[in-house]
């Protein structure tokens, strides 16, 4: 009935592997979306940036105090104009309440007929505290004190223990999640929505397969951004990589599978986007807090700490930390090292079991 | 030499599928020929969807058999896939791709089929090919969604109401791809809430309605069924109308229904009826607003089966 059918010979010239094809997908559907490329490449440098130039390192800023007019005190007024690390104004007794009330100064001094000082200010700030205490040291050694212990003084501003060295692994890692987590949340929910996954699970195409191809596509774009924060933080604020290279890799692989597997599984069920970012949301901002992303976990309290340590987060920021920082030896970070892992395993068992395909 | 049955390239029984209390289909019986072009045919919430899905392996039946291409789906289901060609309704293929690599990656998925050349001549999206999908027209992605479908050279092609939304050219672009399909020996199944989509494309068509196959045949075997030779169909102004039993009483007719504003009968020859019909309304006094007349069709068939229309904006 139809020969011209039954004779034909199926061709399988022009084809190439299913997973190269899904990974270019991958590939095409992000750099053709210019936002996602901003907000993957651009914007924790722009973050970094931003921290760097509001937390770099300055030198210690002087005391601004008033000095009421009409003194009688005339040695400590003199001692207090030529010490270093004091700025004074001479002001009358109303201008100068004003301008300790508005904080354009952290102190005003009385001096007395009777040889002494008064201060005035507000305990809870803590520029008047220190004013206090710079202005105290001068007044008293101007009436004579003696220091009774000889001090010797030497001044750190080593590299490694600035806010920028803290915060750059912080953003790295940050970077890393948010990438993994919304990289692959998004695609799949949108997948889902418009019937894709459906159309391709109707094809016989490996589901494996095409979930891996998020993943390989998500260890490539991992190169181009782990280069560009580390880069720029050691070009421009000097952030030093001082751990070894193969351990920073293993690292930065790790946590992007581990929030990766982290995405699939906050994508698994969810069929809207708006669903979906809700609990990107739930599963994230937790993390951006507790972590140690732009301050050491270590502030919250100890009864926090298991559920902190606990973090994907928190191990990778801490991991990436005591690489470039410190240096680390492998076993210094195995802990960390394994408990990525563990979320890396627990999130895809769970991911694959839950997975919606329709 | 007398002609054996050709094989099932489908064969479906005693399908039923409910999605908690809401019945979708119930009792179903379907067997598609190769190489012949199927149609279910029936109004939206027909059931149509879930057959044709529970037929693709992409949803399970609560009770029944599906056979297809002489397999079935718990056993040999990655061995069909790569036989069948889907087309589903409202699928949005990836916006950010282009027409060739789009097809280039349903290739992919398949151990052998068409080339991304061959298939693209085939829908004539040539002039599209590097245009990325969110910039082509309706008729257009349906036309890639159906290259998608028969990239993998397949031997049974499923498509979920193909048409529905298109302009008129779109339609008769897909009927063509459908047509060249059927030609090459290929067996098709598709679903339409279009009687002139059914009626052109399709072989034979089973009319299914609450999840329930009401007539199978050819459609000319449906339309003949009916008995009538034409269609009048006519409107009248003012009041009292006319009441049925004075139309079913005129030269020829073998049923009368009222659809909206006017009347729709089945006669068996209009040239006799018409007659009759202009002295009955000129004895009432009622002015004829429209008189029209058609060959029955398959929404004549549906109509005077289930007493309603087949489309929603019929």
């Amino acid at each position: 009935m139809t020969p011209d059918r039954a004779s034909r010979v199926k061709s399988k010239a022009g084809n190439t592997p299913a997973i190269g094809q899904l990974t270019l997908a991958r590939f095409r559907e992000f750099y053709r979306e210019p936002e996602a490329v901003f907000w993957v490449f651009i914007f924790p440098i722009l973050l970094a940036a931003g921290l760097g130039i509001a937390f770099r390192n300055r030198p210690a800023e002087a005391s601004r105090i008033a000095i009421v007019s009409g003194a009688t005190n005339a040695p400590v007024v003199d001692s207090l104009k030529k010490a270093s690390g004091i700025v004074v104004e001479t002001l009358d007794d109303t201008a100068a309440a004003t301008a300790l009330r508005t904080g354009k100064v952290a102190l005003v001094v009385v001096p007395k007929a009777d040889g002494g000082v008064e201060y005035r200010f507000d305990e809870a700030r803590p520029e008047s505290r220190t004013a206090r205490m710079v202005v105290d040291r001068v007044v008293q050694r101007a009436g004579g004190q003696k220091d009774p212990v000889p001090v010797a003084e030497t001044k750190l501003s080593e590299r490694g223990s600035r806010y920028n060295d803290f915060v750059v692994p912080g953003l790295l890692g940050m970077n890393l999640m948010g990438s993994g987590i919304w990289g692959i949340g998004f695609a799949i929910v949108d997948a889902r929505k418009k019937k894709l996954l459906k159309r391709l699970i109707s094809t016989p195409m490996s589901r494996a397969e095409y979930l891996a191809s998020f993943l390989f596509f998500r260890l490539a774009l991992l190169v181009i951004e782990v280069a560009t924060l580390i880069g720029f933080g050691a070009l421009v604020f000097g952030v030093p990589l001082r751990g070894s290279v193969l351990q920073l890799v293993t690292i930065c692989v790790l946590s992007s599978l581990a929030f990766g597997g982290l995405g699939l599984l906050v994508a698994s069920r969810a069929r809207t986007v708006e669903g979906a970012s809700g609990l990107m949301n739930l599963v994230m901002v937790p993390m951006w807090v507790f972590s140690g992303v732009f301050f050491s976990s270590g502030n919250f309290p100890q009864a926090a700490q298991p559920f902190i340590q606990a973090l994907p987060l928190t191990a990778v920021n801490d991991a990436l930390r005591a690489n470039m920082l410190q240096g680390a030896s492998w076993g210094m970070v195995s802990h960390e090292l394994a408990l990525i892992a563990g979320w890396l395993v627990v999130c895809f068992t769970l991911a694959l079991r839950l997975f919606r395909w329709r | 030499m007398p002609a054996s049955p050709p094989p099932a390239a489908l064969a479906v029984r005693g399908l039923r599928k409910a999605y908690g209390d809401v019945v979708a289909i119930q009792a179903l019986d379907l067997e598609v020929y190769s190489g012949e072009c199927f149609g279910l045919l029936g109004p939206n919430g027909a059931g149509k969807t879930t057959t044709i899905e529970i037929c693709e392996g992409l949803l399970a039946p609560d009770a029944g058999t599906v056979e297809v291409l002489g397999k079935q789906w718990s056993r040999d289901g990655k061995a069909l896939r790569s036989r069948l060609g889907i087309a589903l309704q409202e699928t949005q293929l990836s916006e950010k791709l282009t027409v060739e690599e789009s097809v280039r990656l349903f290739r992919s998925f398949y151990p052998s089929g068409r080339t991304v050349d061959e298939v693209i001549g085939l829908v004539q999206l040539d002039e599209k090919r590097t245009a990325r999908v969110g910039t082509l027209s309706g008729g257009q992605k349906q036309r890639l969604a159906v290259a998608c479908a028969l990239v993998g050279d397949p031997d049974l092609l499923f498509l979920d109401e193909p048409t529905t939304g298109l302009d008129p050219q779109s339609r008769r672009q897909l009927w063509d791809i459908i047509d060249n399909f059927r030609n090459e020996g290929g067996t098709t199944v598709l679903t339409t809430h279009y009687m002139d989509e059914a009626e052109r494309l399709c072989d034979r068509v089973a009319i299914v309605d609450h999840g329930k196959v009401i007539s199978l045949g050819t459609p000319r075997a449906l339309i003949a069924s009916l008995g009538a030779g034409h269609v009048i169909e006519f409107g009248v102004a003012g009041s009292p109308d006319v009441d049925e039993p004075t139309l079913l009483a005129l030269a020829g007719v073998k049923s009368a229904r009222r659809a909206g504003g006017s009347w729709a009968l089945q006669v068996t020859a209009a040239h006799e009826t018409i007659p009759a019909l202009l002295g009955a309304l000129a004895s009432r006094g009622l002015p004829l607003t429209e008189l029209r007349t058609h060959s029955p069709t398959l929404e004549d068939v549906f109509v005077t089966l289930t007493g309603r229309s087949l489309r929603d904006d019929a």
